[in-house]
């Protein structure tokens, strides 16, 4: 039990040894191989998760902080004595979401062995899914902020590459689907900016980056409740049993100190031993501000009303971590695909379908409200963000769903409805209901996940559908797989539109069913997963509103009120437009039940999407606290985020929204099931007058796209072009380099080699030369040759010898 | 009677400066020789004159080393002479101006 934890670093290191493998080795491998490697990879991810899992029931929910030997201090700057540390933090938080992301991702590796089945890439798909895998826990694993977002840029790389995984795809849709990746790339970076910021603004405060600090208690209020119950334990039982009892008892969180000494006495690398053995403290007080982590930091600077200054302006310390915390919800804002830079998501289905469900539904995009959660101090204590973060949730879920009613692609459909639930969850966020969002968080992994693969499912069997009706046709040389192979003819049909389905209920029973739980969940109908979860967040923004008067508690309420009804409402139209009716085409006549690896991920996850939300179940409902327990899952999450609360169940909140929700899938109902419209490929909102508007408003998805595309991508584009064409190849191609420095260099040249090198140098050179050919043709005379010449020279030489000799001679006498 | 040094040294000028004219004006090799020969006993008599002079035996010994030096010179240059003769067919020095720069 006691080392447990230390399997934390494996959880990161075996995704990521299997993606190693499946990249360098994986074309060898063979298709066999590689999945088994990166789904093993992935299973033995989730049995630690499920080991970690464990570990946390058995000592009471008590944070572990783990330092891998190998990266420890991973960033050192010697003369700042920076140490920022290489640490994993396993707590109730992390574990729930290592648990989603391990399990789910499992289920998905296993599905996309037949789903990828032929593809020409098929080990580089297992490798990103793999690496994903890994980057993901190490976002959710991080013990600091850098190490998060380490992973939140890994994450988003994987997210990149399988968005555009099928980039050669013929007749400019491998272009879409680059420009879908290249579009998920650049929102994102407008979101890691803010990310950034904020890191660096912590950073900047704060000196520190870590969540907690190892010594630090996380929830100081459970810790004095649980302290009091131990006293209490103590005077009845005496010393000695509630030492043991203080040891071992789940739910006993005063254990700060003795889980550092029995799981990891190692994790103090650099922080001060602040404990005293034996000694149990139920609060921080006894550790210096400077040794505590962001959170426990942002609390006591707030108690003490703390001025920060910065340069020229003193901000009181609320308004800097209003600053902070605003940064941060950029960052959110484009991982969790929120307004304003949400369009990336719809545009992210461009990948294939399970990393889809994965990366684009289940796990990635909330690593978003993980953060939030995350951070739900710096929240709870930044009124003014929380209330933007409501806004935007709220905002982002109606908007969302509005544009879902309108679209006829399946996987779109599941894409708006992804970004609307994510709305909830950061709405939930924004009016503090930490627990709810994560809870929500969960259930919607599982239900949205499974919508994904069903619709996956779904379109494989188009595929094959079409395949098998054009079969005779033409030679048909790629029987298995119709993703990436397309001819000409085939181009024209879309095995991703609705109006080409119908019927399929019976073609496909299984996929049906559990798309069917999938719909359901969504859709919030008791007991289904997202009854719980979404009546949770209603709940909680109800009581936020009308009972705390919180403002946009009030406005949540309302609007996610409506949301959800868009939701039952659209997740019936797809229903109806899939499964129900007569086949509308002759792939939908065709189309055959999938194979069985796609079909058991379908079933485990449709029993989750049914079963998990009894983990949360509200008190008092029915009796049902009494079969699963009273709100679990939230009791045990505040061991991690001190913030969150439990709601009271509201039977009228309850019974309202489920009756909306009934009511929206009864009107999709009565609607869609008039197939004559929908065979002429038109929706029957359209065709009234009343709402014919309002549909092509969402069909033309709100024309948000268009609007960035007019606002910012087209002047961007035009800049660009005119930066391209005019700056860089008309100035200073053709002006500059051909013009200035060409011929410039040209005349230069020529004027220093005729006057300088010809004239200059070369006179001076043939100049001494011909001196001296002139000098040695003169003195060439004297040499007559005649001996007499030279006797005589000789001569008069002598006399002058002589003379110069008894010259002085003659006037010394 | 004795002989004054100053006519020894006279009688060398004169010797000496015969000898230098003959060896700008003659042009016939073997007077030109004779010339030169002429100049150097000119030197050997001022030589022994200042010698006896001086009541120094070092000029007269100095005398001897010309002498046997210029009977060696007069072996290789009448070799010389002899050798151009039979190129040349002249000894006549104007017409040996092969030398002209």
């Amino acid at each position: 039990m006691a080392y447990y934890p230390q399997l934390v670093s494996l959880i990161i290191l075996i995704p990521a040894i299997g993606a190693f493998i499946n990249i360098f080795w994986g074309a060898r491998l063979g298709e066999k191989w590689v999945g088994t490697v990166a789904t093993v990879a992935s299973a033995l991810a989730f049995v630690i998760a499920v080991l970690l899992f464990v570990y946390l029931e058995g000592s009471g929910y008590e944070a572990v902080v783990i330092n891998p030997p190998i990266f420890d201090g991973w960033i050192q700057i010697p003369a700042g004595e920076v140490v920022i540390p290489w640490q994993q933090r396993v707590d109730t938080l992390s574990s729930t979401m290592m648990l989603i992301i391990t399990g789910i991702g499992t289920l998905i590796h296993v599905y996309s062995i037949s789903y990828m089945h032929g593809d020409a890439r098929f080990h580089r798909y297992f490798a990103y899914l793999n690496m994903f895998l890994a980057f993901m826990l190490v976002l959710v694993t991080a013990n600091n902020f850098l190490m998060m977002f380490v992973g939140w840029e890994g994450v988003g790389l994987c997210s990149f590459l399988l968005i555009g995984f099928w980039f050669d795809k013929a007749h400019g849709v491998g272009w879409r689907n680059t420009m879908a990746a290249n579009k998920a790339m650049l929102l994102n970076r407008i979101g890691d900016f803010g990310v950034v910021m904020s890191v660096l603004i912590m950073f900047w405060t704060f000196g520190t980056t870590d969540y907690f600090r190892p010594a630090e208690i996380v929830n100081v209020h459970l810790a004095e409740e649980a302290a009091h119950a131990a006293e209490a334990a103590h005077s009845e039982e005496g010393a000695v049993a509630a030492e043991g009892e203080a040891a071992n008892k789940p739910g006993d969180v005063v254990l700060a100190q003795e889980g550092e000494g029995e799981g990891a006495a190692a994790e103090e690398a650099h922080g001060e031993e602040h404990s005293t053995p034996g000694v149990v403290y139920v609060n921080n007080d006894h550790i210096e501000t400077d040794q505590l982590g962001v959170f426990g930091q942002a609390e006591r600077f707030l108690d003490e009303g703390r001025v920060i200054d910065i340069g020229p302006v003193q901000l009181p310390f609320s308004t800097w971590l209003t600053i902070m915390t605003l940064f941060l919800v950029l960052g959110v804002t484009g991982k969790s695909a929120q307004i304003p830079l949400f369009t990336w998501l719809p545009d992210a289905m461009a990948g294939p379908t399970p990393a889809s469900a994965l990366i684009h539904a289940a796990t990635m995009v909330t690593a978003g409200v993980y953060i939030m959660v995350r951070s739900n101090v710096l929240f709870y204590y930044a009124p003014v963000t929380s209330f933007v973060v409501a806004m935007i949730g709220a905002l982002t879920a109606l908007v969302a769903g509005f544009i879902a009613m309108g679209q006829w692609d399946i996987k779109r459909v599941l894409a708006y409805s992804t970004v609307s639930q994510l709305g909830f969850m950061v709405a939930a966020v924004g009016i503090g209901a930490y627990a709810a969002a994560i809870f929500h968080l969960v259930t919607h992994a599982f239900f949205k996940a499974l919508l994904f693969l069903g619709s996956g499912s779904v379109i494989h069997a188009m595929e094959h559908g079409h395949h098998h009706a054009h079969s005779h046709g033409h030679g048909h040389d790629d029987e298995h797989h119709g993703d990436d192979h397309h001819d000409a003819h085939e181009e024209e049909f879309d095995p991703q539109d609705m109006r080409n389905m119908g019927g399929l209920r019976r073609k496909m029973p299984l996929t049906f069913i559990t798309y069917l739980f999938g719909t359901l969940a969504l859709a919030g109908i008791f007991p289904f997963a997202g009854f719980w979860s979404k009546d949770e967040i209603l709940a909680d923004s109800w009581v936020a509103g009308f009972d705390n008067n919180n403002l946009a508690g009030y406005i949540v309420f309302i609007i996610l009120l409506m949301a959800a009804a868009f939701t039952a409402f659209y997740m019936w139209r797809q229903i109806v437009l899939v499964f129900f009716g007569k086949p509308r085409t002759e792939a939908a006549e065709h189309a055959p039940e999938s194979s069985r690896l796609i079909t058991i991920p379908l079933v485990i996850l449709g029993f989750f999407s049914l079963g998990i939300g009894f983990m949360n179940t509200p008190s008092y409902v029915l009796g049902l606290d009494n079969i699963f327990g009273a709100h679990l899952f939230t009791d045990r999450l505040e061991y991690s985020v001190s913030k969150a609360h439990a709601s009271e169940f509201n039977l009228l909140i309850a019974l309202g929204a489920t009756a909306l929700a009934v009511a929206a899938m009864f009107l999709a109902n009565n609607i869609y099931r008039r197939s004559a419209i929908i065979e002429a490929r038109r929706d029957p909102l359209e065709m009234l007058p009343t709402t014919a508007p309002f549909w092509s408003l969402a069909n033309a998805r709100m024309y948000w796209d268009a609007f960035y595309s007019r606002v910012f991508a087209r002047p961007f584009t035009r800049i660009a072009y005119f930066l391209s064409d005019v700056v860089d190849w008309r100035f200073l191609h053709d002006y500059f380099h051909d013009v200035v420095i060409w011929k410039g260099f040209n005349a230069a040249a020529q004027g220093l080699s005729k006057p300088v090198d010809l004239g200059v140098i070369d006179g001076a050179v043939n100049g001494v030369g011909r001196v001296f050919g002139w000098l040695s043709s003169q003195l060439r005379q004297i040499q007559t040759g005649y001996v007499r010449t030279y006797a005589l020279s000789l001569l008069v030489g002598v006399v002058l010898v002589i003379l110069v000799i008894l010259l002085p001679l003659l006037q010394r006498g | 009677m004795v002989v004054q040094t100053e006519s020894f040294v006279m009688l060398s000028i004169v010797l000496f400066v015969l000898g230098a004219m003959g060896v700008l004006l003659r042009r016939n090799a073997i007077m030109v020789f004779m010339s030169i020969e002429l100049m150097l006993n000119a030197a050997n008599l001022a030589l022994v004159a200042f010698a006896r002079y001086w009541g120094n035996e070092t000029g007269q010994l100095f005398v001897f080393f010309v002498i046997t030096v210029a009977a060696a010179e007069v072996a290789v240059g009448l070799a010389l002479i002899v050798a151009i003769f039979r190129s040349k067919r002249s000894i006549n020095i104007d017409e040996l101006h092969e030398m002209k720069g």
